[in-house]
C-alpha cells in the first residue's frame, strides 16, 4: 500500500496528489468567505481543541476530573474529519473525538461531565448528530451500521438531495480494528451496502500496545478483504484529511456503500491521564512525530503564504486562552446529578421495583436533612 | 376463534405488529426465506420484503449491533437469537449497550427492541441448544425479561413487547412451539403485560412457575387434586420486572411456596423470588420457600436431561416437604 495521501507537507508546503485535491464545500467558502478564509478557520479549530485538551488535562491533574483522555497531536484528523460531515450526517464517537465533537457545535464543557461524573452526556445527540461516546471498544461501529440501515430505509441516502442524503460515520481507533464488533460491523456494512465511513484515526498506540500487535498490513488495506474501499491519508495533515473524508462521506451518501478512511496519526499524549507513555515508547519516537505537528505544519503554511500575519496569531492565542479560562470556571461550576437520575434515566417506564428503590433514596436523603431535598425534589 | 400452536400464535403476533407499525422489522439468522429454524417468522419476508425481514450475517453481536443502530434512527427491531446458548456473543451488546444506553444518553434515547429468544430444554437436542439464561438478563438493569407460558400469551405479550418503549428480552419456551395449542379469540383486548397472574386456585400450597414450567406445575397441581391436596399455581409471566402481588398473595394465604424452573438453581430467578416471599409474607409461612430448579451443571446430555428438568415428582416431592416441615 502506498504511502498515506498528504496535500500539506510536515514543514508547511502544499503538495498535488494525483487522485485528491484541497477543495472546500459551499458550506465552508460561504461561512469564511474564500480559501484562505478557510485555512485560517482550520487552523483556529485545531488551536482551539489544542487548548481546550490541554486545558482537560490540567483540570485532571487538580483533581476536577476523574480521567481525561487526551487529543493532542490528533487535532487535525479530527478538525478534518469534522469539518468534512454534513448537518444531517450522524456520529458514532469514542471518548477521544473532541475534536469531531467540536465541529458539531458541541460546547467542549458538555464533554467533561462524563468525567467529572456529573453528567453522561452533555449535548442532544439527535440534534447534533453526535452520539454520547463509547468506552467499550468498537461496540459503537456496530450501531452506526444499523443506523446507516435505517437510512437506508428512509430513502435518505443516492437521491441527489444534498440536504438528505446521509451518511453515518463510526470513529475508533487502531486497536479497536482487533475486535470481533468492528469486524462484524465490516461483515455488515458490507453486506447491507450501507452508507457509513469507518472513519479509524491510527494513531499507533491502544495503551501500551503498538500497532504492530494489532496489525501486520496497513489498516485501510484491510478493507479490501471485506470488499469495500478504503483511503489512507496523512492524519496531521488537516486538507489531505478533510479532502479524503469528504470524498468517503459524498461517496457512501450517494449509495456506493461503506468507505474505511485510515488517518495515519500519533497520539501526542498518554492513553489517559492514568496512563504513563514513558514506561513503553522512546523519546525519539515521540520527537519524530513532533516534527509532524499537524497544527504547526498549517500555521507555518499561512505565514510564508502569507495569508495570516503576527496580529492574527496574536489575537488566536489570546481567544485560545479565554477559552481555556472559560472552560476551567465552567467544569467547576458543573452541577452534581440527582441522586435520583440514575432511577429515571434507566427505563422510558419506570418499573414498579425501581419505583420502590427510588423511594428508599429519597427517604433516605430526607433523613439525612435538609440539604438534600432540592435534590430529590 | 382459532386453535393455534406457540409457533404459529407467535408468527400472527409478529405479523399483527408488523402490520400495525412500519417501523418494525424482524432480523435474525435465516428468519427469511425459511422462516426461522422454529418457523416463528415463516411467510413474513414474502409478505413485507427483505426490508422488513432481514436475513443476516451470522454474527449475534453484530445483530443485536445493527438492531441498536436502527432503534437509534427511530425503528422498532425484533431481534431473533437462534438458539439460547447462542446469545453469548452478543452479551456484551446486550448488556453494555442495549441496556446502558439509555442511560449513558442521559435518558434521551429510548430502545424499543425485542430480542427473542428461545430457551430451555426437554427436546432432546445436542449441546448450547437447551439453556435457560434468563437470570443473567434479569439482573442487568436496563432490560425487562418476560416469558409467555402458552399461545395466547406469546400472540399478546409479543406485540406488547413490541410495542413497549423499553428493551426486552423475550424468551420463548421452544418445547411448547409445536406440542402446546390453544384458543386465541383476536378479538380480545389482551391484559397489562408486566402483571403475574394466578392460572390455577388453590389452598395447601403455591407452585411459583413461569415458561416451560408452568405446564409442568399445573400438571403437579392436577396430580395433587386427586390425592386430595390444592394447589395454586402461579405463572409469572414476568421475570423483570419481577411482578410478586399475586404470589405474595397467594403464599400470605397458602403459607407455603415451591419455585419452579429450568435454570440452575444458584443466584437463579428462584432465590430473588424465595427472598421477596419471605421478605413479604414471613409471618404467614409455614415452611421456607423450596426451589424445584435445573442442577448447577451445565445443561446435560439429551439421554438424561429429563432427570435433570424439573418434573412432577420432584415438585410434588418438594411440596411434601413444605406440608411435612
Amino acid at each position: 500500500m502506498s504511502d498515506p495521501i498528504q496535500l500539506l507537507t510536515a514543514d508547511g508546503t502544499r503538495v498535488e496528489h494525483p487522485d485528491v485535491a484541497f477543495t472546500p464545500d459551499a458550506a465552508l467558502l460561504a461561512q469564511h468567505g474564500d480559501e484562505a478564509g478557510v485555512l485560517k478557520a482550520l487552523l483556529r479549530d485545531m488551536s482551539l481543541l489544542r487548548r481546550f485538551d490541554v486545558e482537560a488535562t490540567a483540570l485532571q491533574r487538580h483533581g476536577e476530573l476523574g480521567l481525561w483522555p487526551p487529543s493532542l497531536g490528533q487535532e487535525a484528523a479530527q478538525i478534518g474529519a469534522g469539518r468534512a460531515l454534513a448537518r444531517q450526517d450522524h456520529v458514532f464517537p469514542t471518548y477521544r473525538e473532541h475534536g469531531i465533537a467540536w465541529c458539531r457545535g458541541i460546547d467542549p464543557v458538555g464533554l467533561l461531565g462524563l468525567f467529572r461524573g456529573t453528567d453522561h452526556v452533555g449535548w442532544d445527540p439527535v440534534e447534533k448528530g453526535y452520539e454520547p461516546v463509547t468506552i467499550v471498544i468498537g461496540a459503537h461501529a456496530l450501531h452506526a451500521v444499523g443506523y446507516a440501515l435505517g437510512v437506508v430505509h428512509d430513502g435518505a441516502v443516492g437521491t441527489g438531495d444534498a440536504a438528505r442524503d446521509t451518511a453515518v460515520m463510526a470513529c475508533f481507533g487502531d486497536g479497536a480494528t482487533s475486535q470481533g464488533d468492528v469486524n462484524e460491523a465490516f461483515v455488515f456494512a458490507a453486506s447491507y451496502h450501507v452508507p457509513v465511513v469507518f472513519f479509524v484515526q491510527n494513531n499507533h498506540w491502544a495503551i501500551s500496545e503498538p500497532l504492530a500487535r494489532q496489525t501486520r498490513i496497513p489498516i485501510a488495506q484491510r478493507a479490501d478483504g471485506f470488499g469495500f474501499p478504503s483511503y489512507r491519508v496523512d492524519g496531521n495533515d488537516v486538507l489531505a484529511t478533510y479532502a479524503v473524508v469528504r470524498r468517503a462521506l459524498e461517496h457512501a451518501r450517494s449509495g456506493q456503500g461503506p468507505v474505511l478512511v485510515e488517518a495515519v496519526t500519533y497520539r501526542m499524549g498518554a492513553h489517559t491521564t492514568t496512563d504513563d507513555p514513558t514506561r513503553y515508547r522512546t523519546d525519539d519516537e515521540l520527537e519524530s512525530w513532533r516534527r509532524r505537528d499537524p497544527i504547526d505544519r498549517l500555521a507555518a503554511h499561512l505565514r510564508a503564504e502569507g495569508i495570516a500575519d503576527d496580529a492574527w496569531f496574536t489575537a488566536l492565542d489570546a481567544e485560545a486562552e479565554e477559552l481555556g479560562a472559560d472552560i476551567r470556571a465552567r467544569c467547576k461550576a458543573l452541577p452534581d446529578p440527582s441522586p435520583l437520575a440514575s432511577f429515571d434515566e434507566t427505563y422510558v417506564e419506570l418499573t414498579p421495583t425501581l419505583a420502590a428503590q427510588r423511594a428508599e433514596v429519597v427517604e433516605l436523603m430526607d433523613l439525612d436533612g435538609a440539604e438534600h431535598e432540592e435534590v430529590a425534589r | 376463534m382459532t386453535t393455534l400452536t406457540m409457533a404459529k400464535a407467535l408468527n400472527a403476533g409478529l405479523r399483527r405488529a408488523m402490520e400495525g407499525d412500519d417501523k418494525v422489522v424482524l432480523l435474525g439468522e435465516d428468519i427469511g426465506r425459511l422462516g426461522g429454524v422454529f418457523r416463528i417468522t415463516e411467510g413474513l419476508q414474502k409478505d413485507f420484503g427483505e426490508n422488513r425481514v432481514l436475513d443476516t450475517p451470522l454474527a449475534e453481536s453484530g445483530i443485536v449491533g445493527t438492531a441498536i443502530g436502527l432503534a437509534l434512527r427511530g425503528y422498532r427491531p425484533v431481534v431473533e437469537i437462534q438458539f439460547d446458548g447462542f446469545v453469548y456473543p452478543a452479551y456484551d451488546q446486550i448488556v453494555c449497550q442495549v441496556a446502558k444506553l439509555r442511560t449513558r444518553s442521559g435518558g434521551r434515547h429510548a430502545l424499543p427492541i425485542v430480542i427473542r429468544i428461545p430457551y430451555g430444554g426437554g427436546i432432546g437436542a445436542v449441546e448450547h441448544h437447551s439453556e435457560s439464561p434468563e437470570a443473567q438478563f434479569a439482573h442487568t438493569p436496563g432490560l425487562k425479561v418476560l416469558t409467555p407460558s402458552n399461545p395466547v400469551d406469546g400472540y399478546w405479550m409479543l406485540q406488547q413487547a413490541i410495542a413497549h418503549d423499553d428493551p426486552v428480552v423475550f424468551l420463548e419456551p421452544k418445547r411448547l412451539y409445536h406440542s402446546m395449542k390453544a384458543e386465541l379469540d383476536p378479538a380480545l383486548e389482551p391484559g397489562p403485560l408486566f402483571a403475574s397472574r394466578v392460572v390455577r386456585q388453590g389452598t395447601d400450597a403455591t407452585l411459583i412457575a413461569y415458561g416451560p414450567t408452568v405446564q409442568t406445575c399445573l400438571a403437579a397441581a392436577e396430580q395433587a387434586a386427586e390425592e386430595g391436596r390444592s394447589l395454586e399455581v402461579i405463572d409469572l409471566r414476568t421475570l423483570s420486572p419481577l411482578d410478586l402481588g399475586p404470589a405474595v398473595a397467594s403464599v400470605t394465604k397458602t403459607g407455603r411456596a415451591v419455585v419452579v424452573h429450568e435454570a440452575h438453581r444458584s443466584f437463579g430467578v428462584g432465590a430473588e423470588v424465595a427472598a421477596a416471599v419471605t421478605e413479604h409474607c414471613f409471618y404467614a409461612l409455614e415452611a421456607p420457600v423450596l426451589r424445584v430448579c435445573g442442577y448447577d451443571t451445565p445443561y446435560p446430555l439429551s439421554r438424561v436431561e429429563h432427570e435433570w428438568l424439573p418434573t412432577v415428582d420432584r415438585v410434588l416431592d418438594a411440596v411434601d416437604r413444605a406440608v411435612a416441615f
